[in-house]
């Protein structure tokens, strides 16, 4: 499907690259420049190229540390912290600082070592001045993991849905990892919805295999003006649209579990792009767990109102689907470095240029990349389109 | 006062927007915040009532303490190594409307939409920390 010229932004991505992955050893600020040079290398650019830097994960300060470790006194930075759905957030932000002159060259970056240093940890990470602290830490939910099982609980009790049908989202996950090499499952085999379910249980309804990997790994993506992007080494993906939403840090701000922040955040990107969720050729969402991705496909518009387990039956959403989602395996089966955001963008720009190799999706021309972070806290989406 | 698990959680101090809530649980009242102004109530306590947007007039009311399961999730895998499993955490809505974060205690096999009541752990420095118990058992978890 063609894109729409008249709306879309006068920005494109165009460079992309993973750091190393799985379980690497490495330093965060080695993968994060593993992953800055290799998105450069990709766009035919180098460090001396970049005035703009948007990354976080790092440290407190950590556009900061990143230009300092790299060289550089960057026109502008963004250290928007909003977990995993920050770098679509930050796809916006450098369009914005492009068009407006501030920056020529932005890199989008993020790598975490937590598989190797084994700083994941189940409770997550409070800060004693919050409310949360008082409230609802004292509780003991795992977080995020228990916030997500709540939103599975309530929507399989309205809808009438089974967690057999849920676990579609870690079928198809796995089915698209064992096409990528880059996959931590690639060798794993499939994976059956009876496996999901039978899984140890960690927060119910949701197991283990309900739950994203925990890994090492870390990407970047590089965004120029459209006029520049198009004397670069690669094809420009454009950036059509993009929206987003921040709904809560509290397990009760919420009334409805069932309906989140994408409702509004995909309008916005789809109004502003001039698409609609049927011109989308694949879809790449955050999948934390089984059942953040089932929750953004509804609200995004993909399928109506309490559908969407029986929307992704049938392989709608695997290989050879009509809708491709996660196609380099996801969170769950790919990569999950604890903020998955920026390897969506690295994978719909791939899967845009037509470089994915065996999990290509054939004449991909539009694709969205979906964040979601915290406990369905903050929502970007991001729609990108060929330069045609 | 309802079985104190054995190891009770740290709880960081009160500050100003949430001493009168904590201060009310060492009496086992449970309170939300109420406007004078517009009367909307609202939780957790804040500066500002989120209806009508004053600043003054914002004062801890009781409440029955009467509400319901609005989602579950039985927790298997601590984060804690001194926590007994499993446990479930619960989100109600109390009958006056806003949400708390809890437990369900005694731990129990609830459903969505079951009654539930406040109980009460208390802590070492005097305040208590607010759990629900079921009433009424439906026993229809689908
Ligand atoms: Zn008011």
């Amino acid at each position: 499907m063609s894109a729409t010229t008249s709306t879309a932004t006068g920005a494109a991505i165009v460079g992309v690259a993973e750091s190393d992955l799985g379980v690497t050893n490495l330093s965060i600020l080695t993968l994060q420049t593993q992953a800055i040079t290799r998105a450069l290398a990709d766009a035919g650019l180098t460090l001396a190229d970049v005035d703009g830097i948007a990354t976080t994960g790092v440290s407190r300060f950590s556009a900061t540390q990143v230009a300092d470790h790299l060289g550089l006194e960057p026109r502008w930075t963004d250290s928007t912290f909003a977990g995993g759905s920050a770098y679509e957030m930050m796809v916006a932000r450098a369009t914005q600082a492009i068009e407006s002159g501030q920056a020529s060259t932005v890199v989008i970056s993020f790598a975490s070592n937590q598989r190797s240093a084994a700083s994941r940890r189940l409770g997550g990470v409070t800060e004693d001045h919050t409310p949360e602290a008082q409230l609802e830490t004292p509780y003991d939910p795992l977080f995020p993991l228990s916030y997500y099982a709540m939103a599975a609980q309530q929507y399989l009790h309205r809808f009438g849905g089974t967690h057999e049908q849920l676990a579609e989202i870690a079928v198809a996950a796995r089915e698209w990892a064992l096409l990528n090499p880059a996959a931590y499952r690639y060798r794993a085999g499939s994976l059956t919805a009876a496996d999901v379910t039978s899984s140890r249980l960690v927060s119910s309804p949701l197991t283990v295999a309900d739950c994203c990997l925990v890994t090492d790994g870390g990407g970047a993506v590089v965004l120029t003006s459209l006029e520049r992007a198009r004397d670069l080494a690669k094809p420009a993906v454009r950036v059509l649209g993009y929206g987003e939403r921040t709904t809560n840090t509290s397990m009760t701000a919420v009334r409805d579990l069932t309906s989140t922040g994408a409702v509004g955040s995909g309008a916005d990107a789809f109004a502003r792009a001039g698409v609609t969720p049927s011109d989308v050729d694949v879809l790449e969402v955050y999948d934390s767990f089984t059942i953040t991705a089932a929750l953004s496909i509804e609200a995004l518009g993909f399928c109506g109102r309490g559908e969407v387990l029986d929307f992704i039956a049938g392989g709608r959403i695997r290989p050879g689907g009509s809708l491709p989602l996660d196609t380099a395996g996801g969170g769950l089966s790919y990569c999950h470095p604890g903020q998955y955001g920026v390897l969506l963008l690295v994978e719909a720009v791939r899967q845009v240029r037509g470089e994915a190799g065996a999990r290509q999706v054939p004449d991909a021309e539009i694709a969205v990349a979906h964040g979601t972070g915290g406990i369905l806290s903050t929502h970007a989406t991001v729609v990108l389109g060929a330069d045609r | 006062m309802t079985d104190q698990p054995q190891h009770l959680p740290d709880v960081p101090a009160a500050d100003d927007l949430t001493a009168p809530w904590w201060d009310a649980t060492r009496e086992h009242r449970l309170t939300v915040q109420r406007c004078d102004g517009c009367a909307a109530v609202q939780h957790p306590p804040r500066a500002v009532c989120l209806a009508c947007g004053t600043l003054g007039g914002l004062s801890q009311v009781d409440v029955s303490g009467a509400g319901e399961v609005d989602s579950f999730t039985v927790v298997h895998r601590g984060p804690r190594p001194d926590l007994a499993t499993p446990y479930t955490i619960a989100r109600v809505r109390l009958a006056e409307g806003p949400i708390l974060l809890t437990r369900i205690h005694p731990h129990q096999e609830v459903a969505i939409d079951d009654p539930v009541e406040v109980a009460w752990w208390d802590l070492p420095d005097g305040r208590a920390l607010p759990v629900f118990r079921p009433l009424n058992r439906t026993n229809t978890t689908p």
